[in-house]
């Protein structure tokens, strides 16, 4: 690998850039490997390079139907942050958060991750009881999390409305200053890059069609549109695609997909620090180092493989836009797109071991998965391993559906009364 | 240069003259014109930098596919907006223009030193580097690469326009109207269906408006549309976006073109469902790849005639083209035809057909087949271009102040991939065409494929004898793509298209690639060395063109944004200096202070008058369901955990509502009215989702039976009088029910009226004092309420609002959902077991409050809390630990949900889940708050009468 730095692009510039060898190499399957990896998302990325260097597993594949970082790593608006509420939500996603930090010195790859803090807005007193509740508990976690009054909020996004008249005024806001964005297909690809140099396959246009099994049940391999691989280890990452392949082990998973849009601005000069998010309204947005205003729309109410969503979902979240931030009226949308998201009854995650010995799983992260990236990534190595799961994913297991012991997030957001 | 305005011709009005200014100078053109034709008019051949190298840029095209001429237009405060494309901005007299990303000026940018240092930025430069020092990344680099990006500069102000939407069904919608798109719509004017013409120019006509030969029959054609009652014609309107089942959105532009900002809507968002679309879209002119093809004076051929024969306006006084297509021949000849000087007609052809040879001839034109421009020089305009024989080393010069660029169309095909019909490669036609629908829609014209303008080469990047790596030939012209990026990307490893789409960002500037991406495409192919078919195509994205944020947002802003829901009472609360607060949608009053009360003294008074003597409570936005049929009993058996059936008429119930999961999600006191007939209560944010929820239910798992769901929140309007003197007050107003406590007892509902009105009037209380509920038709609320309070006057009667509704409900351990319960509590964690029918077979949820976890002990418990301290109102949402001296991150073993001063009580009362909190009564707990930790015992949650005495009266 050659590695990347100031100096390096220095040499090869002078070189007219002939000199930049292939990220990693289009590798074609091999008959048989020690684990597979399905899904080229940053989650699945990730679990194969952990694979790899953490725990010595080099011969893996990285199995991509399309192009790696096709799915929802490159569709979403790159939200990082970990102020969850409960005990094992915050140790997840700050074990993600710890990981960012010092992802692009890892990897030897800008991922751009931009600690310019996550606000959240109170627009009501339900908010403020819900807030004060997150911050008091992350704070007893370790995890940092402030409250900030209306003009406090506004000094640290000007562009924010607080006047009392407004339809939904602010009435403050949970700040996560560790919280931020990142450049979503650097993360692909840097964790490519990485596996690929420890001797990992990333194989795209390759679809992955059926789950083999031996006759005591544990898996023997895959079926794809390239071929059968032999393989006993099984990692399916596959986001909103997860229900199909599980089905293809005959498991069905407790999840749903929908549609969930996103949407930039034509790019300006630079007037958003942050990135704010106002679960009430429904308006989440940041400004790219492009220039562009990111913007996170809603989900389709319908369930849909279909990565397009409808018209009104925009409409209702420009408004939204406009509202907290009126300033930005006559700005214009520039691209809108789809992804489909994995939501299973609770909204949290599902990570850890199948029924299916040899089948692993790491899906169920909806619409907020993109900042675990590199804690999925290593919690899904560790469990497949281990062939158990870590302290920390645990509790995210398939059995919780059974027997009760849910995690849900959402819930205790919990609904106006 | 000043005077680029032909003699004659054109579509522009020349009685008419306006005056606008561009970067502060003043300039003249015609009603008619766009900014780009009256600045070309001018003589300007400047119009912006370019995003990454800040290169000086002039226009390539004519429509809005022009990636380069990028301006901010501002009319007065408020009225900013930058990025619009100057060809598509149509002249009004008093015009204010500027230039963008550059400082300090467009002539001289600073900007421009990234241009010299290039080289070291290519494609994914900032993926190699500015990794070290870590922190530097956030503290440096990232602002600088901030303020380097970024196109115009965003509004700072409020918009003071206003923005409208509407629908449209039409069982043909035409979109696009040049020829093709003119001749459907006169086709399908004919029949009797309901005709929609779409246009996002400001006149009809498409590519006919450049050819005067087609003008009668344009006009002829515009004037049978105008004519036709079932057609409707929208100009400057873009078709945007194709959604799902033929549904189509489109925004209008109502006053940008006006000098005069009228009283109206700037825009207006048109959502059109059809029977048929038929897209006429057209096709765009690509540009050519080589060296210096960004600099200002080089433009697409088909834009030189657009100027030239739709403005009337010439490009340039010497005009070289640079051809692979036949199409900018005949470009050329018709410029010459104007009196244009022209230069050179280059081809990179070998061999072009004899016609076109004979033209040029006749008309005077050198023609140098086998030839490619290699370079062209000047910096802020072209003063020259260099040419090559292909494959050898021999280089002329010629003189020309323009370069027209022919290489060839690009079918406007977005609108067909937005509904996701197929597209398939020709290599005829070097260009993808639909193929098969996934709609009821087709093509037509140019954008299927057909059209007139003779052969054409394809090539990807022209042959040139010097270095391809100093070349800086460009492909996406707005993000500063060149071929070389593009190639950088092939050797990196990326083959996808859509990875070099995001490595390069070829493709996704806002003119979202119309007219970069068949370049890249083909250059790419050339590069991985697999044909162009194989490699497909980038996904087209909604918009077409970028829309403005206000025009989808519509109507939806301010009071409208979402309707704020106000009860028949509200106004009442409003005269009498209520505070208020949202809850969901509605707007409730929280308290009513008078005269120098704070909320604290406000809320004690109203709490004290409701135990002492009577409250008034306007309860109206209370979520009410009317359930009816043979199956009501049944149905709310099934669906709360309560029994129902054995619920008298004239009776009232606590109901409790789970999801599936087990976990509470709503509850209410309903009555029954008759053996058919329910009349229910839910929390005032639940009401929308438990009629769904029971709908769901009602039609999917158990559409048997027989029951009509009815939402009737706003039909009643809700007074709740609660207080020891609540009878006294509503003895004399009500009619026909005896009000006595025999008669009448707690949890009972009775039919009659007061003060005339009918009324369904509930004996039940939310603060554990007698109260009533008067339900009445919404439109008497008010009117009542002001009978009530006049006939309460004796005794003092006392509006109060929500907050003291909570404090009197929290002391009589009443629980609000939502706020002490979250999704994750079970009827068991609140102590509400005894609303559990346990004879009942099933009921929603009831399985799940089976699951291992849910019975396991350690469950978190809703208690109540009192602090030690009397004086210490806890924090909502505060955490609770066993040992306060723990290391964090600490073990947390609950929170408190609720925690208010009670009057009452004369000390502060909390509830809250805690872990096992039923079997900890007496405990001392922790509540460690930044700086200081709260102790507290956990204790019941009723703190108030715990016998119920005062109810029973
Ligand atoms: C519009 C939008 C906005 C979002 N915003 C945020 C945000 O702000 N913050 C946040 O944290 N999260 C956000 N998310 C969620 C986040 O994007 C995802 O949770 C996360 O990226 C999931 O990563 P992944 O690697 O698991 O999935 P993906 O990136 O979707 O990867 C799954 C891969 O599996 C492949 N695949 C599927 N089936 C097969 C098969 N049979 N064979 C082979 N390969 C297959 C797919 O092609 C895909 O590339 C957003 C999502 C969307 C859609």
């Amino acid at each position: 690998m050659t590695r990347f730095s100031a100096m390096s692009l220095f040499a090869k510039a002078l070189g007219g850039h002939q000199g930049w060898p292939e990220q990693w190499p289009d590798a074609a399957p091999k008959p048989a490997y020690d684990a597979i990896i399905v899904g080229g998302g940053g989650h699945g990325l990730g679990a194969a390079y952990y694979l790899a260097k953490k725990y010595g597993i080099t011969k893996v594949a990285v199995l991509e139907k399309g192009w790696i970082g096709g799915g929802n790593t490159g569709r979403n608006t790159t939200i990082i942050r970990s102020n969850y509420l409960y005990d094992e939500s915050a140790h997840l996603y700050d074990h993600a958060v710890k990981l960012w930090d010092g992802l692009s010195q890892e990897l030897n790859y800008n991922t751009m991750y931009s600690k310019r803090g996550v606000m959240m807005l109170a627009h009501n007193v339900h908010d403020i009881q819900s807030f004060k509740r997150h911050i008091h508990a992350n704070r007893l976690n370790g995890v940092d999390n402030e409250w900030l009054t209306p003009e406090e909020a506004k000094a640290y996004c000007p562009p924010l409305n607080i006047s009392p008249d407004a339809r939904y005024p602010v009435l403050g806001a949970a700040l996560q200053r560790r919280g931020g964005t990142a450049r979503h297909d650097t993360v692909a690809w840097g964790y490519a890059r990485a596996a690929a140099a420890l001797g990992v396959d990333i194989i795209q246009n390759c679809a992955v069609t059926g789950i083999n099994r031996g006759p005591d049940g544990a898996v023997t391999g895959v079926e794809t549109t390239r071929g059968s691989i032999a393989c006993k280890r099984i990692g399916v990452s596959a986001a909103g695609n997860t229900s199909v392949l599980m089905q293809m082990a005959g498991l069905d998973f407790p999840l749903e997909s929908y549609p969930l849009q996103a949407l930039v601005s034509e790019p300006v000069k630079p007037i958003f620090p942050c990135v704010v998010m106002s679960n009430t309204v429904h308006a989440y947005m940041s400004q790219s180092d492009k220039g562009e205003l990111v913007i996170g729309a809603g989900t389709d109410q319908y369930v849909s493989y279909s990565q397009r969503g409808a018209l009104h979902i925009v409409e209702h979240t420009l408004a939204a836009i406009c509202e907290i931030f009126p300033i930005f009226r006559r700005m214009r949308m520039l691209r809108t797109w789809g992804g489909i998201v994995d939501v299973t009854p609770d909204r949290s995650p599902i990570l850890g071991k199948t029924p299916v010995q040899g089948l692993y799983v790491n899906c169920g992260w909806g619409t907020g998965g993109f900042k675990a990236t590199p804690g999925a990534g290593d919690l899904l190595a560790y469990t497949m391993a281990k062939d158990e799961p870590h302290r920390i994913n645990a509790p995210f297991n398939l059995d919780r559906f059974r027997n009760g012991r849910l995690i849900d997030e959402a819930a205790a957001a919990a609904v106006a009364h | 240069m000043t005077g680029y305005r032909l003699p004659m011709g054109g579509r522009v009005n020349r009685q008419t003259q306006l005056a606008f200014r561009f970067d502060g100078a003043t300039y003249a053109g015609f009603e008619g014109d766009t900014l780009a034709s009256a600045l070309l008019a001018n003589g300007v051949q400047l119009f912006g930098r370019s995003f990454k190298y800040h290169r000086p840029r002039g226009l390539l095209g004519a429509g809005s596919e022009e990636p380069n001429a990028l301006i901010s237009v501002t009319r007065g405060p408020g009225r900013f907006t930058p990025n619009l494309r100057a060809t598509s901005i149509d002249l009004y007299d008093g015009l204010e223009a500027s230039s963008q990303n550059r400082w300090p000026s467009l002539k001289f940018d600073l900007g421009a030193i990234n241009d010299r240092l290039g080289m070291f930025f290519p494609a994914g430069f900032y993926n190699k580097t500015f990794m070290w020092p870590r922190s530097f990344w956030e503290k440096l680099y990232e602002p600088a690469i901030r303020r380097m990006a970024g196109l115009g500069h965003p509004p700072t102000e409020e918009d003071p326009d206003h923005y409208a939407a509407t629908y449209a069904h039409c069982d043909v919608l035409i979109i696009g109207a040049g020829p093709a798109g003119i001749d459907a719509a006169l086709e399908a004017a004919s029949g009797n269906g309901r005709v929609i013409l779409i246009d996002e120019q400001d006149e009809l006509g498409g590519g006919a408006l450049s050819d005067p030969a087609l003008w009668p029959w344009l006009d002829r054609s515009v004037k049978a549309l105008a004519a036709s009652p079932n057609v409707t014609v929208l100009t400057r309107t873009t078709a945007f976006g194709y959604f799902h089942d033929n549904f189509i959105g489109a925004v209008e532009r109502l006053t940008d073109h006006l000098a005069d900002v009228p009283h109206g809507p700037r825009e207006k968002l048109w959502r059109i469902r059809a029977g048929e679309v038929i897209l006429a879209q057209g096709a765009i002119e690509r540009p050519l790849v080589f060296d210096g093809n960004d600099t200002p004076g080089v433009m697409l051929a088909s834009a030189a005639r657009v100027f030239a024969l739709r403005f009337g306006v010439a490009v340039g006084r010497s005009i070289a083209l640079m051809a692979s297509h036949d199409s900018g021949w005949h470009d050329i000849f018709a410029l010459a035809k104007t009196g244009v000087g022209i230069a050179a007609i280059v081809d990179v052809r070998d061999a072009v057909s004899p016609d076109l040879l004979a033209q040029a001839e006749a008309l005077g034109i050198p023609v140098h087949l086998g030839h490619s421009v290699i370079g062209v020089r000047g910096r802020l305009g072209v003063k020259a271009i260099s040419i090559a024989r292909n494959g050898g080393t021999g280089v002329a010069d010629l003189a020309c102040d323009a370069l027209l660029m022919a290489g060839g169309w690009t079918l406007t095909v977005h609108l067909w991939s937005h509904s996701k019909g197929t597209l398939a490669w020709r290599d005829d036609l070097g260009a993808y065409v639909p193929d098969q629908p996934n709609e009821n829609v087709r093509c037509v014209g140019a954008c299927a494929g057909a059209w007139s303008f003779g052969d054409g080469a394809v090539i990807d990047i022209l042959p040139t004898p010097k270095d391809p790596t100093r070349a800086k030939a460009f492909v996406d012209f707005q993000n500063d793509v060149t071929a070389k990026d593009i190639k950088l990307a092939v050797r990196e490893g990326f083959r996808s298209i859509e990875h070099i789409k995001r490595y390069t960002t070829n493709g996704m500037a806002t003119d979202q690639g119309k007219t970069s991406n068949l370049n890249g495409l083909q250059i790419a192919s050339t590069a991985l060395n697999r044909p162009v078919a194989d490699i497909g195509l980038t996904t087209f994205r909604p918009p077409y063109t970028p829309q403005t944020f206000g025009a989808l947002a519509g109507h939806a802003k301010g009071p409208l944004f979402q309707p704020t829901r106000k009860t028949n009472i509200d106004s009442w609360a409003e005269e009498n200096g209520a505070v208020f607060e949202l809850v969901a949608q509605w707007r409730r009053a929280r308290y009513f202070p008078k005269a120098g009360e704070d909320m604290h003294a406000a809320v004690n008074r109203e709490c004290r008058m409701v135990r002492s003597s009577v409250g008034i409570f306007d309860a109206s936005t209370l979520g009410k369901i009317e359930v009816v049929g043979p199956d009501a009993a049944e149905f709310l058996n099934r669906m709360y955990t309560n029994p129902w059936k054995a619920l008298e008429p004239g009776r009232c119930r606590y109901g409790l509502l789970l999801k599936e999961d087990g976990f509470i999600t709503d509850d209410g006191v309903s009555a029954r009215l008759a053996a058919d007939r329910f009349h229910l209560t839910t929390t005032t944010g639940g009401a929308a989702r438990v009629l769904n929820m029971m709908e769901d239910y009602l039609q999917t798992e158990w559409p048997d039976l027989n029951v009509w769901l009815t939402s009737t929140t706003e039909q009643y309007a809700v007074i709740a009088l609660q207080g020891p003197n609540a009878r006294k007050v509503l003895e004399p107003l009500v009619e026909g029910i005896d009000l006595s406590a025999e008669a009448f007892p707690h949890m009972a509902v009775r039919e009659g009226t007061i003060c005339g009105i009918p009324t369904r009037l509930f004996r039940v209380s939310f603060t554990g004092e007698l109260g009533f509920e008067i339900n009445v038709p919404s439109a008497y609320g008010r009117a009542l309420w002001e009978r009530i309070m006049a006939e309460g006057a004796r005794f003092d009667i006392t509006p109060y609002g929500t907050e003291a509704m909570h404090v009197l409900r929290a002391e009589k351990g009443f629980i609000i959902v939502g706020q002490d319960t979250d999704g994750t509590v079970t009827p068991q964690d609140a102590g509400l077991d005894w609303a559990i029918g346990k004879k009942k077979p099933d009921f929603v949820g009831k399985r799940s409050l089976a699951r291992p976890d849910i019975v396991a002990p350690g469950r978190k418990h809703l208690v109540g809390l009192l602090t030690e301290d009397p004086n210490v109102v806890l924090e909502e949402g505060a955490q609770i630990v066993a040992d306060p001296n723990q290391p964090v991150p600490m073990t947390m073993i609950g929170h408190v949900t609720s925690s208010y001063w009670s009057e009452a009580l004369g000390r502060s009362i909390a509830m809250a889940l805690v872990v096992d909190g039923q079997n900890r009564m007496g405990q001392s707990l922790f509540i460690p708050m930044p700086g200081q930790t709260h102790v507290a015992k956990v204790s019941s949650m009723v703190f108030y009468d715990a016998e119920g005495a005062r109810l029973n009266v």
